[in-house]
C-alpha cells in the first residue's frame, strides 16, 4: 500500500493534507463532552474532483472517511471515531449562483453562513436565508445534514426543509445529483414533484454521502426588523402563548428562554418575538396583531411585553446571535453541551421543569433555550449546561445531567436533534423495527465497505 | 414597619378633590370623586383601584400634600391588586435587587446619584458637571426603588429605601445630586410620607444644571430653537421643581413650545403603559403626545428621564423631530457635543 499521506497529497497538493500531531490534536475533538479520537489524515480538497478521489482511495484502503463542515455540532458529530480521513471542506466555499426570481442559492459544501450573509447582503439586498444562531463560521452544507435551525424555521420549518436540490458524492465516488437538478439547470426543488431523494442524505451526518453543493431557498428580505419580548412566569401557559403568536402569522422567529441569572431574566420565562416589515406601517400592523393576540394573557396579568432597552434589541436582533456563545463559557474554562430534542409546543412546561431540576441536582449552570418550527409544529428544546474542562468532577456531572435530560425528552416523546452516539444509541434500541432495517439497508447499500463517517447512525448497537 | 401618613380630613374637606377629578384617564366628577376617594380611605373596593394606570399624577393635583397616589398603591398591595402582569413585577423587583456590584467615583461631601439607570454613566458628561464629577455612586445599592409604586408594591420600598437610604449615610455624603425625578422624589415625598428619615440635603438636577449654567453663563451660545418637553411620571413627585425646565431653556435660549401636553396635563411615554396594559393604551398615548409636539413645531424633544428616551426616542426621530437629554441640550449651549444622539 502507498503511503496514504503522499496519496491525499497527489489528489490535493502536499500543503492542503496533514498527518501531524497538531492537526490530529484539534480535529479529535470539539466543544462538547466527546471525548477525543484522533483522525490519521486530515485533507482539504478544493473541487468535488478530488472528494471523488479521495472516497475512492479510501474505498479502496477501506480507511474510514469523516467530511466536517466547521465542526460545530458541539455533539462530536464529526469526532472521527474509527480515525481515518477528516475531509475539511473549507476550501470549497464558492457561491455558485443566486436566482434571485426564483429565489434560491447554489453554493459549495463547504460555505459558510456568514459568508452568504455577507454576500447577500451587498449583491441581493431584497433577499435572505435562514441563518442559525451559530458563529457565523458554520456551514450551510453542515447545518442541513444536521436539520439544523435558523431565523427563518419558525416560518418555513428546519433549514434542511429549505433545500432546493443536492450534490452529493456517494460513498463509491460517483457524483449524484438531487431533486429537480437531477434533470434540469434549476434548482429549484429537492424532491416534488419527483421521488425525494434528499431524505438518504439529510440527517445522516455523512454516513451515506458528501454534499459537495448544496441549493438553498432564498426569502424576502424585509427592510426593518423589530423584536418584543413576552414574559411569563407560568411555564404552562407558553404553548398556548406560542399558538396564539404562531396564528397570527406575523411573525419571523420565535425564540424562548428561561435561566436564572442575571436578576432580569429569574423566575420567567422569555418569549423572543421578531417582526420584520418593509415600512413603519407593515411593522406597527403586525406588532399591533402580536399584541392583540396575547392580550387575554396581559389582562389576566399572566404576561406582558417587557420593556426592552435599545441595546438589548441589538442583542436580540443581531444574526447570528451571540448570546448563545456568550452562556457557553458563562462558568469559564470553554466547556457547553446541550441536548436538543425536537418536541411538541406542548411539552415545554415539562422540560423546563425539568432541567431546573437537573440543574439544581447536579449542582450545574443551565439555559432553557427552545426556539419554535414551522408555525408550531414542533420546536426545539435545549437542556443546556456549562460546565469548566479543568473541572473533571463538573464535566462528569454534566455528562450525566445531559444523558438524563435525554432519557427525559425521548420518554416524553422527543426525537434527538444532532444526537451524540449516545444519543444515537438511545434512539436506534427505541426506534421501530422496520425503520431500524431500512436505515440498514440503505447504509449497507450506499457504503457497502462502511467508512463513510463510521459509529454513525449505526444500525448494529456493537458498532458505535 | 414604616406607615403612611395620611389625613383622611383634608380628602373629606377638599373642595376640589382634583386628585381623581384631573386625572386624564379616569372620568369623574367632583361627588363621585369624593366618594371613591373616601371608599379608598376607609379600605372599600373602588374602581379607581382597578383602573388607575399609575401615571403618578394625582400626587401632583393634591395640592393639600396628602398623597393620594401613595394611598391607591397601599390599598391595591392590601388587595392583592396587581397593577402589571405577575410576571413583570417580579421582573422589576428581581432587576433591583442589590447583588454588591455598585459604582463609586471619587466621594466628596456632594456627589451625583445616577441611581440604577447605566445611561448616566455616559451623560454626564463635560464641563457641567466639572465642580462635582467624578464624584458619583450608582447601582442596585443606591437605587430608590420607587419605581415599585408602579406594580403596587409598597412593602419593597419600605423594605428596601431604608437600606439605600442607610448607604448614602455610610459614605457621609452631605448632599446628593440625583439625575432621576425618582430619586429625588423619594428622598422629598416619598421617604418623608413614611417617615424614613434622609440624612442629606438632596438636590435635584435642574436645579443644579441651572446654576451650573449660570456660572457658564459667558460660554452660553442660544440655541434658539423650538422644544417640547416629555415629562416623566416621577416629575409629578417634585412637581416644584418643574419651572427649572422653563428656566433652564430661558437661559440657553430656547423656545419651550406652549403645547397641549404639557405641565400637569403632560402625558406619560407609554412605556409602562405598554408592559401593563399592552398596545391600546400605550399607542393612544404615545401618538398624540407626538402629534402634538409636531403640531407646535418642535425641532428638538427633550427628555428627563433616560426610561422616557428609550420609550420614545424613535418614534419622535420619525416624526421629525430630534430626541434629546436635557444635558446634552445644555451641553450643546456652551459648545459640547452631545453624547447620545438617535438617529
Amino acid at each position: 500500500m502507498k503511503d496514504v499521506t503522499l496519496s491525499l497529497a497527489e489528489v490535493v497538493g502536499e500543503k492542503y493534507v496533514s498527518s501531524q500531531p497538531e492537526e490530529a490534536y484539534f480535529y479529535a475533538r470539539d466543544p462538547g463532552l466527546m471525548p477525543a479520537h484522533k483522525p490519521d489524515y486530515v485533507v482539504l480538497p478544493k473541487t468535488v474532483e478530488e472528494i471523488q478521489r479521495i472516497v475512492r482511495l479510501a474505498n479502496k484502503e477501506k480507511i474510514p472517511i469523516v467530511p466536517m463542515g466547521a465542526g460545530m455540532s458541539l455533539s462530536g458529530l464529526v469526532i472521527p471515531l474509527k480515525g481515518g480521513i477528516v475531509i475539511d471542506m473549507k476550501r470549497m466555499n464558492k457561491i455558485i449562483e443566486v436566482n434571485e426570481k426564483a429565489r434560491y442559492v447554489i453554493v459549495e459544501g463547504g460555505t459558510s453562513h456568514g459568508l452568504l450573509k455577507a454576500y447577500l447582503e451587498k449583491r441581493y439586498p431584497r433577499l435572505r436565508h435562514s441563518i442559525p444562531d451559530s458563529p457565523a463560521t458554520a456551514t450551510i452544507a453542515a447545518n442541513v445534514m444536521i436539520h439544523g435551525q435558523g431565523r427563518l424555521s419558525q416560518q418555513y420549518g428546519f433549514n434542511s426543509d429549505m433545500v432546493a436540490g443536492l450534490e452529493i458524492v456517494l460513498p463509491s465516488g460517483d457524483i449524484c445529483k438531487i431533486g429537480s437538478c437531477s434533470l434540469s439547470p434549476e434548482w429549484f426543488s429537492k424532491g416534488a414533484p419527483l421521488p425525494d431523494l434528499s431524505g438518504l442524505f439529510l440527517g445522516w451526518f455523512g454516513a451515506t454521502g458528501i454534499i459537495s453543493k448544496v441549493a438553498l431557498k432564498l426569502y424576502p428580505k424585509k427592510r426593518m426588523r423589530d423584536v418584543e419580548i413576552f414574559v411569563t412566569d407560568r411555564e404552562d401557559l407558553v404553548p398556548d402563548i406560542i399558538y396564539e403568536l404562531t396564528h397570527t402569522e406575523m411573525v419571523e422567529d420565535i425564540n424562548i428562554f428561561a435561566q436564572p441569572l442575571p436578576m432580569i431574566f429569574k423566575d420567567n420565562h422569555h418569549i423572543v418575538i421578531c417582526v420584520t416589515g418593509d415600512t413603519d406601517e407593515e411593522l406597527e400592523f403586525k406588532k399591533k396583531m402580536i399584541f392583540d393576540a396575547l392580550d387575554r394573557f396581559i389582562k389576566s396579568k399572566d404576561g406582558g411585553f417587557m420593556s426592552v432597552a435599545p441595546a438589548m434589541k441589538e442583542t436580540f436582533l443581531e444574526m447570528p446571535q451571540k448570546s448563545a456563545s456568550t452562556f457557553a463559557d458563562v462558568t469559564k474554562g470553554g466547556g457547553f453541551e446541550y441536548s436538543g430534542p425536537i418536541i411538541v409546543v406542548e411539552r415545554y412546561p415539562e422540560c423546563a421543569r425539568k432541567l431546573e431540576e437537573l440543574a439544581t441536582r447536579y449542582a450545574l449552570k443551565y439555559n432553557v433555550t427552545a426556539r419554535v418550527i414551522g408555525r408550531g409544529h414542533s420546536m426545539m428544546f435545549a437542556f443546556s449546561f456549562t460546565f469548566n474542562r479543568a473541572d473533571r468532577d463538573m464535566m462528569d456531572r454534566t455528562k450525566e445531567a445531559l444523558h438524563e435530560a435525554s432519557e427525559y425528552a425521548l420518554a416524553s416523546g422527543g426525537v434527538f436533534w444532532k444526537p451524540t452516539i449516545d444519543e444515537q444509541r438511545m434512539a436506534i434500541e427505541r426506534m421501530d423495527p422496520n425503520t431500524r432495517n431500512l436505515i440498514k439497508m440503505i447504509k449497507k447499500d450506499l457504503d457497502p465497505n462502511g467508512i463513510m463517517n463510521p459509529g454513525n447512525w449505526e444500525v448494529n448497537v456493537d458498532e458505535i | 414597619m414604616f406607615t403612611l401618613k395620611f389625613d383622611e380630613n383634608l380628602c373629606k374637606t377638599c373642595p376640589t378633590c382634583d386628585c381623581l377629578v384631573k386625572c386624564q384617564y379616569l372620568d369623574l366628577e367632583i361627588d363621585e370623586a369624593r366618594k371613591e376617594m373616601m371608599k379608598i380611605i376607609k379600605g372599600g373596593d373602588s374602581f379607581v383601584l382597578q383602573d388607575c394606570v399609575t401615571c403618578y399624577g394625582c400626587e401632583e393635583y393634591c395640592k393639600r400634600g396628602n398623597h393620594p397616589f401613595y394611598l391607591i398603591t397601599e390599598r391595591r398591595e392590601e388587595k392583592g391588586i396587581l397593577t402589571a402582569p405577575r410576571a413583570i413585577t417580579k421582573q422589576w423587583i428581581n432587576i433591583g435587587e442589590p447583588r454588591g456590584k455598585y459604582k463609586l467615583g471619587e466621594i466628596k461631601e456632594k456627589i451625583l446619584s445616577f441611581g440604577f439607570m447605566p445611561e448616566f454613566l455616559e451623560l454626564v458628561q463635560g464641563r457641567l458637571f466639572d465642580d462635582v464629577m467624578p464624584s458619583y455612586v450608582f447601582g442596585q445599592e443606591f437605587f430608590c426603588n420607587v419605581v415599585y409604586i408602579h406594580f403596587a408594591n409598597t412593602s419593597i420600598i419600605k423594605e428596601r429605601l431604608p437600606l439605600v437610604i442607610d448607604n448614602f449615610r455610610k459614605l457621609g455624603v452631605q448632599e446628593v445630586v440625583c439625575l432621576h425625578d425618582e430619586c429625588y422624589g423619594s428622598f422629598t415625598s416619598l421617604a418623608p410620607a413614611y417617615g424614613i428619615e434622609v440624612p442629606f440635603k438632596p438636590i435635584h438636577y435642574f436645579e443644579y444644571l441651572y446654576n451650573r449654567l449660570q456660572e457658564l453663563g459667558d460660554e452660553i451660545r442660544p440655541l434658539k430653537s423650538k422644544v417640547a418637553y416629555q415629562r416623566p411620571c416621577s416629575s409629578r413627585l417634585c412637581p416644584d421643581t418643574h419651572h427649572f425646565v422653563g428656566d433652564i431653556m430661558e437661559l440657553i435660549g430656547v423656545d419651550l413650545v406652549e403645547r397641549t401636553y404639557q405641565g400637569e396635563n403632560a402625558l406619560c411615554c407609554g412605556s409602562i403603559f405598554r408592559m401593563m396594559y399592552g398596545y391600546e393604551l400605550a399607542n393612544d398615548v404615545q401618538k398624540r403626545n407626538i402629534d402634538d409636539m409636531v403640531g407646535h413645531g418642535a425641532e428638538y424633544c427633550v427628555f428627563n428621564c433616560p426610561a422616557c428616551l428609550n420609550a420614545l426616542a424613535t418614534k419622535v426621530a420619525k416624526r421629525g423631530i430630534k430626541p434629546i437629554h436635557i444635558i446634552d441640550l445644555c451641553r450643546m449651549a456652551i459648545g459640547e457635543k452631545p453624547e447620545m444622539e438617535v438617529v
